[in-house]
């Protein structure tokens, strides 16, 4: 398994993980870290959208549907509004084709199924074309 | 003898994995929670785990105090709890408490009360199992770090 993890640290990727959940921020911080990609984590859309407005921007954001305060649709809308352009991808349990159509209409560029793993990672980043799958 | 230990002690805990995988009860994302310990990260199942209960329990008792209430009708904050549970129950690989979430959360979205109480018995039901079965794991391992310090002294 560790042969086939590319390391793309050389590529400095940053990225933002943004989950209320403290099981998933723990598992999606690492699957990031172990990729060499470095990441801040936040669990809420709001909070997404006010580090944003600190000036902080990311190329990737993995963004949870089902959020506090502030729901993954709505942030992804507010991100767009803001002219945020980084690649979101959203993540989520709920994969409802109408629920999915939603999220993805707010301004995401990718969509993976919980739980999310290394190789659904990778697919992502193959996806949104950081990384060139060999 | 102290090799024999560490041996005996591997075993146990590959036994157990087989069965807990045979069973359903965990599922190969469990796999990949291991993948993801490394030197830098040596603890981390072990971590991420114990986040598990302790978010877990929160919710269970939520769960059952909304449920205990005569007068409850909240049936879309027992839908927002089984979606913390289900989401987090997949991330770690804990297949069965996760199934029996999603059947919880049916009962929730047609508004059925009794439903609801049965699917909380039966997630409840689980989740100890699986918190057991997790506490048998975590002890062969430091069983088998001890065994495996005495016959490595440093």
């Amino acid at each position: 398994m560790a042969g086939e993890v590319p390391n793309l640290e050389a590529s400095k990727l940053t990225a933002l993980v943004v989950d209320d959940n403290f099981v998933n921020q723990s598992v999606h911080h690492k699957l990031l870290d172990r990729l060499g990609i470095k990441n801040d984590v936040v669990s809420n859309g709001q909070e997404a959208v006010d580090v944003h407005c600190s000036g902080r921007n990311y190329d990737l954001i993995l963004m949870d549907m089902d959020m506090p305060i502030m729901n993954g649709i709505q942030a992804t809308r507010r991100l767009r509004e803001m002219g945020i352009e980084s690649k979101i991808a959203g993540v989520t349990t709920r994969a409802e084709e109408e629920e999915v159509k939603e999220f993805m209409e707010a301004g995401l560029n990718d969509f993976q199924e919980k739980p999310l793993t290394i190789s659904k990672l990778v697919s992502i980043l193959h996806n949104l074309e950081f990384y060139v799958q060999t | 003898m102290l090799g024999l230990g560490v041996d005996r002690l591997q075993a146990d805990i590959n036994r157990l994995l087989t069965s807990l995988f045979h069973q359903g009860v965990l599922d190969e994302q469990f796999l990949q929670l291991q993948q993801l310990q490394d030197e830098t990260s040596p603890t981390f199942v072990y971590d991420v785990i114990n986040i598990y209960f302790d978010e877990s329990e929160k919710l269970l008792r939520s769960l059952r105090l909304l449920l205990m209430d005569r007068e409850f009708s909240d049936y879309k904050k027992i839908g927002l709890h089984l979606n913390q549970l289900v989401g987090s129950s997949s991330s770690i690989g804990a297949r069965r408490v996760r199934n029996v979430c999603v059947a919880f959360r049916s009962a929730s979205e047609l508004n059925n009360r009794p439903g609801c109480l049965r699917g909380l018995e039966v997630v409840e039901h689980e989740y100890h199992y699986l918190k057991n079965m997790m506490h048998e794991l975590f002890q062969l391992e430091q069983q088998r770090l001890l065994a495996a310090g005495v016959r490595y002294p440093m």
